[in-house]
């Protein structure tokens, strides 16, 4: 959320977060974000969003990675300075893929780590702790208050319905 | 799906009566309070072990490796019997992590933290090996790494020692990666329960400003899932590489195709043998009970049984592939295994590893901590000399008699050896202060509420 000013609806237990959820996007309610210490099944389905990308990322980097070593191996061994090691032939592949194996798992790995912290837009410390619970016993969904449906009486009556312990305004 | 697990009786994996504010209290407890008297007792005798190795460590580089036991024949002992034992160790610690997470065994969420913190420690307590062996470690970074040079010298791809810098450089990275990936949202837990302005700061930036956000935690989950997937080949083939250090040799002994397997089974046996000395101890000290349940330890106990029955059975069919062959030098290595100048080691290799797994057939000793805690220290003894039986009996007995010497380690092999336990003790028992030894969301989001 880039403007965060809104309502934070505070549930203590992640069933009633859930419901609480599917009852906003019921009622039309679009610009939701989930605050919780845990990820809680279903809720990626409840907000609407779709599987993450990321996967086809790690499989790129890793053929690449593959590639790359294959290569590499390849390249100093049979063309830049052959050597004669116990009478394998230059380009000996069996003996290449260990390494080929490792560079594609390492490849695969870090560019998955660093595309996360690309899809998150992680680190950043511009944004404050909504509520420092939420981390810990509290699960929570932020209303922006940019959303066409945005109505604080509204609001308060759906989440009353799921039990909300607290609701709070954000500005 | 609530009726079919009732029929399954299952023991808590939280003990009832805990609820989500109480993991985090207990978990963070030993992070906000001062050390008491166990922990520094531990520390002081990690450290002092520590210093020992240090100490031989720098006369070792003073003098040069003949201070070590070494000789020719036998060119290597206690320097890689450690590398092999440390990176042993880690695997276990990738496999709670990894594996069990894509079995979804749940009980693995109490465990997995400190058991990625072991696996990290290990593979550092076992990369300095092979740099230290080479005498010049400071020259090393040039043997190992293909950089472009003046001589326009390559490294050779074809030898095992040189997957093993990959392997071990990729296992190193990747475990580092997951672990820290794994800690994020704890990280965001300690730093929001910070009271200290010095710790808030500090969590504050570790945590990479995670406020767990259902948009980010689509992300995590799916890049958790990819790094469990791409660490279980990796624990796999690590091992089987490390193995390819001796199957690849042509020498009795250890030019065998069962090493990389039997390498593998007897590092997660290994493996498994100190998670529970670090646990046991942990939730004695930390009062984890509640979370690091007899039902974890017993199941870690059923995996110790049954990767020591497949070192057992890995032990048994080397001996008959060794008389099947009708090689003769094959067959003699093996005899010389167990009834030559080595037969010590071997013995003691046996009982360790073959019978004392047995008692975990048995359902009191599988639950009960003093049988669990010694026979993961008798098994941690028994694989380590199961690498030196390994390594010394096939090269202080090659194929030309001549060449034949007696090994015996040195105080030097024995006090850095030491050393090695002192280090990974020491930083273990610093991230048990500085970091939740157990993971938190995860445990939360496996317990009853």
């Amino acid at each position: 959320m880039s403007t965060e000013k809104g309502l934070l609806a505070i549930f203590d237990c992640p069933d009633k977060l859930l419901e609480a959820v599917k009852k906003l996007r019921a009622a039309q309610y679009k610009k939701l974000e989930t605050y919780t210490p845990f990820p809680i099944h279903g809720m990626e389905h409840a907000l609407g969003l779709s599987r993450s990308w990321i996967p086809w990322v790690t499989f790129v980097m890793a053929m690449v990675g593959m590639t790359v070593a294959f290569g590499f191996e390849t390249w100093t061994s049979a063309f830049d300075w052959p050597i004669n090691i116990g009478g394998k032939p230059f380009i000996s592949w069996p003996a290449f893929i260990p390494i080929t194996f490792e560079l594609a798992i390492l490849l695969g790995g870090i560019s998955t780590v660093v595309t996360l912290f690309y899809a998150i837009k992680l680190p950043c410390y511009k944004f404050k702790v909504l509520d420092e619970r939420l981390t810990n016993d509290k699960f929570a969904v932020f209303i922006c208050a940019t959303d066409a449906q945005f109505d604080r009486e509204r609001i308060s009556s759906l989440m009353g319905e799921s039990q909300v312990e607290e609701i709070k305004s954000i500005d | 799906m609530e009726a079919a697990h009732s029929l399954i009786e299952t023991e808590p994996l939280v003990m009832p009566g805990k609820t989500y504010a109480d993991v985090n209290n207990d978990v963070c407890k030993p992070l906000e309070s001062f050390p008491k008297g166990k922990w520094y007792f531990c520390f002081t005798i990690a450290v002092m072990c520590f210093a020992v190795g240090v100490t031989l460590g720098v006369r070792l580089f003073q003098r040069g490796i003949g201070v070590w036991g070494l000789n020719h024949p036998v060119g290597w002992a206690i320097d890689i019997t450690n590398f092999v034992f440390w990176i042993g160790i880690g695997h276990a610690g990738t496999l709670i992590s990894a594996i069990l997470f894509l079995f979804r065994q749940k009980w693995r969420t109490a465990i997995n933290r400190s058991a990625e913190a072991m696996t990290i420690f290990a593979v550092m307590a076992a990369g300095m090996w092979p740099l230290i062996h080479t005498g010049r470690p400071w020259l090393a970074a040039f043997w190992l790494f293909p950089y472009p040079n003046q001589r326009e010298l390559w490294v050779n791809f074809r030898s095992p020692l040189l997957w093993d810098v990959f392997a071990v450089s990729t296992y190193f990275t990747i475990s580092l990666l997951f672990w820290y990936i794994g800690l994020i949202p704890d990280i965001a837990s300690v730093r929001d329960r910070a009271k200290n302005k010095i710790r808030k700061v500090i969590y504050t930036i570790l945590s990479f400003g995670w406020r767990g956000q259902g948009s980010h935690w689509n992300h995590y989950e799916m890049v958790y899932m990819i790094l469990a997937g791409i660490s279980t080949p990796l624990v796999l083939s690590v091992h089987s590489i490390v193995s390819f250090d001796f199957a690849v040799a042509i020498m009795p002994g250890w030019h065998t195709t069962i090493f990389p397997p039997y390498f593998v089974a007897g590092a997660v046996f290994s493996g498994f043998a100190m998670v529970l000395t670090l646990l046991i101890i942990i939730r004695e000290v930390f009062n984890f009970k509640p979370y690091i349940t007899m039902g974890h330890l017993e199941k870690m106990n059923k995996i110790m049984l049954l990767t020591g029955m497949i070192v057992g059975y890995a032990y048994i069919l080397e001996f008959f592939i060794a008389w099947y062959s009708g090689s003769p030098s094959e067959r003699a290595i093996f005899v010389n295994r167990a009834t030559g100048p080595f037969a010590w080691a071997y013995w003691i290799m046996m009982t360790c590893n073959v019978i004392t797994p047995q008692i975990f057939w048995f359902k009191n000793l599988r639950r009960s901590i003093p049988v669990m805690f010694i026979a993961s220290l008798i098994i941690n003894i028994g694989m380590w000399f199961e690498r030196f039986v390994i390594i010394v009996t096939t090269l202080h007995r090659d194929f030309l008699p001549s060449s034949w010497d007696a090994y015996i380690p040195s105080l030097t092999d024995w006090g850095m050896t030491l050393g090695s336990f002192g280090f990974f003790f020491t930083v273990f028992l610093l991230f048990c202060r500085v970091l939740p030894t157990i993971c938190m969301f995860e445990v939360k989001s496996v317990m009853k509420h």
